[in-house]
């Protein structure tokens, strides 16, 4: 199975409207029907539809043998799914929480991205790793990183982010059908969003997503600040100033070009990152366009985590360190000097 | 229906060790003279558990094993001069010389890896063994790592696995007796690493790792169990590398006297002395077999040097498939 085309994308033949979750679970329906290689395997997915119901239904419909639930060992089954991948299977594994994408380190870090390098060629490692991340949950310090740029520096890799329902459908069924190990980011504060999917249709590699139009101020984001970007575009509309949203969705391939486009009609960005911004998307994106030598009308500005503070567990303060809509809506005014 | 049932080509095996120990001292030399670079791990000593458990294996088997699997490598079948250009970095070898000596890989003849991280080697295996058991597909999967591997997490995660799912996995323990620079009782609280195999729930064997009569008894038993059905096995192959743990390592560490008491019961010598009271091998015929083997090492790894290296062009393709 190869990578897609335009056509395929726009081979949908009817939108419904899905939850996130649900959306997951369609794709993953739509994908273990499609093909009998792919297998679902992670901690409790087969349980009552996983511990975030991303899974309903598909134990049922696909049978234990291709829905699997593994022992608490990411590193292993990281690790058994590249197995699988060598020898013809398309493992699908979720990670409970992004979290604890660093427990399965070697197998992210050293066998995933180096397998077909080291040999020359000679697999592919259709691997997809769906982690679920995020905060605004009050789940505290050890279960709320997105974690969507601690893997960035890996030739080998790809690295998506799925920040509505839609995009959640299309990227899921383009991961598992690329032949390379990917991971997906999926953000838990979403899951319960309602919004159009287009039922068939399969994103494309590599490509960020302009999700509103505007010509004064590029707002990039992924996951939960996707929506908060959109809400501060609706209130800094409403005082004359139209920001561009961009989902940037993937962070490997980082879609420099559609970023660039948007920022050379603005020459204004805004980075919206629920992480630390050093060492991040946001400022390779950053560092990519100054190299360049884009002509900023305002030096780009980051709305992101505190540098030097975990995410706390006490329910103020979680929600003081997130962006929000305010402050994205406040760095784009300072960025149009307002 | 095991692997037994063909009588097995001790002739062959007595070839195939020679063939390993003479690569391997011929990759020594390569290194004293610059030829291959970086670093390198040797298995002298090892021969009859590359060979033994290899020889166990049925078409469509699959193994992975580690840095120091240029034995395996072999025994699968690799032709020395694709091994000795992937040790060169030159494009004719099996992982088009961006591998390396720790990454002789071949996946036309059932090695699907291997690795240089410890103990990274036993998931793949299960996951392979998984995928057969899924499709129903009566292959079994292999895995080599050493006894340093049996104290990280990965070993006991996939055994886990392994027994818990009742995967086609035969787990071959090798334990040369050192974990790097550090002799096993100085990291491990036992001696006999096979015990472990009852925390898991499947049979744990010691095997003469020096008697590749033994090792392939034993392999061939826990293979035709894994492909019956019967779930996975430990393996502990007790033996001995007779280098140090890497290139740069003399191994001073080793208590006089003990080298010597294993090279007297070196694996080719076991079982060339048992061949010739066999009749089946004169021990005129092992040494015109050592000759040949040197003769044809030694030009292998020439035609192997006279190779062109990989481009830098050719070494991006191979970072994402299409």
């Amino acid at each position: 199975m190869s990578t897609l085309t335009e056509a395929d994308v726009t081979s949908a033949t009817a939108v419904a409207e899905l939850t996130y979750r649900e959306a997951i679970a369609a794709a993953l329906d739509d994908e273990m029907a499609a093909d009998p290689a792919v297998v679902l395997l992670g901690e409790d997915v087969a349980t009552e539809g996983g511990v975030f119901k991303t899974n309903v239904g598909l134990v049922e419909k696909y049978g234990p043998e291709r829905v699997r639930n593994t022992p608490i060992c990411e590193n292993t089954f990281v690790g058994v799914a590249l197995g699988m991948s060598l020898v013809g299977l398309r493992p699908v594994v979720e990670i409970m929480f992004s979290d604890f994408l660093p427990t399965a380190g070697d197998a992210i870090v050293n066998q995933l991205p180096k397998y077909r390098f080291m040999s020359g060629g000679q697999f592919a490692v259709p691997v997809t790793i769906r982690s679920i991340g995020g905060a605004t949950g009050r789940f505290g310090t050890q279960h709320s990183a997105t974690g969507e740029s601690w893997f960035m520096h890996l030739p080998g890799l790809r690295i998506v982010t799925a920040a509505t329902p839609g995009a959640a459908y299309e990227l899921l069924r383009a991961a598992i059908r690329d032949n390379n190990p990917v991971i997906l980011y999926e953000h838990k504060g979403l899951y319960g969003r309602k919004g159009p999917v287009r039922r068939g249709a399969i994103g494309a590699i590599g490509r960020a997503a302009v999700v509103r139009p505007g010509r004064d101020v590029t707002i990039v984001a992924t996951l939960l600040m996707v929506e908060r970007s959109l809400q501060a575009a609706d209130a800094l509309a409403a005082e004359g100033i139209e920001a561009e949203v961009i989902d940037l969705r993937w962070i490997r391939p980082l879609d420099v070009e559609t970023v660039r486009r948007s920022v050379e009609r603005t020459g204004r960005l805004v980075v919206a990152e629920e992480q630390v911004h050093a060492g991040g998307w946001g400022a390779t994106l950053i560092s990519e366009l100054t190299m360049d030598g884009l002509a900023w009308r305002h030096p780009p500005l980051a709305v992101s985590l505190p540098p030097d503070l975990p995410i706390p567990y006490s329910p103020p303060l979680e929600d003081a360190v997130l962006p929000s809509a305010a402050t994205i809506g406040a760095a784009a005014r300072t960025a149009c000097g307002r | 229906m095991a692997t037994g049932s063909v009588a097995p080509d001790r002739v062959g095996w007595f070839r195939k060790m020679v063939e390993i120990r003479i690569f391997e001292e011929k990759v020594q030399e390569l290194f004293m003279t610059g030829q291959i670079q970086g670093t390198t791990h040797l298995c002298q000593g090892q021969e009859a558990v590359s060979v033994g458990a290899i020889s166990a294996m049925r078409p469509g088997d699959v193994q992975t094993n580690t840095y120091r699997g240029h034995g395996e490598a072999l025994a699968l079948g690799m032709d020395p001069e694709v091994a000795f250009a992937e040790l060169m970095g030159r494009v004719t070898g099996c992982s088009k010389g961006l591998g390396g000596s720790m990454h002789l890989i071949d996946v036309s003849k059932g090695n699907i890896g291997a690795n240089a991280i410890v103990g990274a080697g036993l998931p793949i295996a299960v996951g392979a063994a998984v995928a057969f058991q899924i499709r129903r597909e009566p292959r079994v999967a292999l895995t080599f790592f050493g006894d340093g591997a049996a104290n990280i997490g990965t070993f006991h995660e996939a055994l886990n696995m392994a027994a818990v799912w009742r995967a086609p996995v035969v787990f071959i323990l090798v334990n040369n007796q050192y974990g790097e620079y550090s002799p096993v009782r100085a990291t491990t609280p036992i001696d006999d690493l096979a015990r472990r195999a009852e925390s898991y729930a499947m049979p744990g064997r010691i095997v003469d790792g020096q008697d590749v009569d033994a090792v392939h008894a034993a392999t061939a038993e826990a293979v035709a169990r894994a492909r019956a059905g019967d779930g996975p096995t430990l393996l502990e192959m007790k033996t001995y590398r007779y280098r140090g743990h890497s290139r740069s390592d003399p191994a001073r560490y080793r208590p006089p006297g003990e080298l010597e008491a294993w090279k007297a019961r070196d694996p080719i010598d076991i079982l060339g002395r048992r061949l010739a009271d066999e009749g089946l091998l004169s021990p005129e015929a092992q040494d015109r077999i050592r000759a040949e083997t040197q003769a044809a090492i030694d030009a292998a790894a020439a035609r192997a040097a006279a190779a062109p290296y990989p481009t830098l062009d050719e070494a991006a393709r191979y970072v994402y498939a299409d």
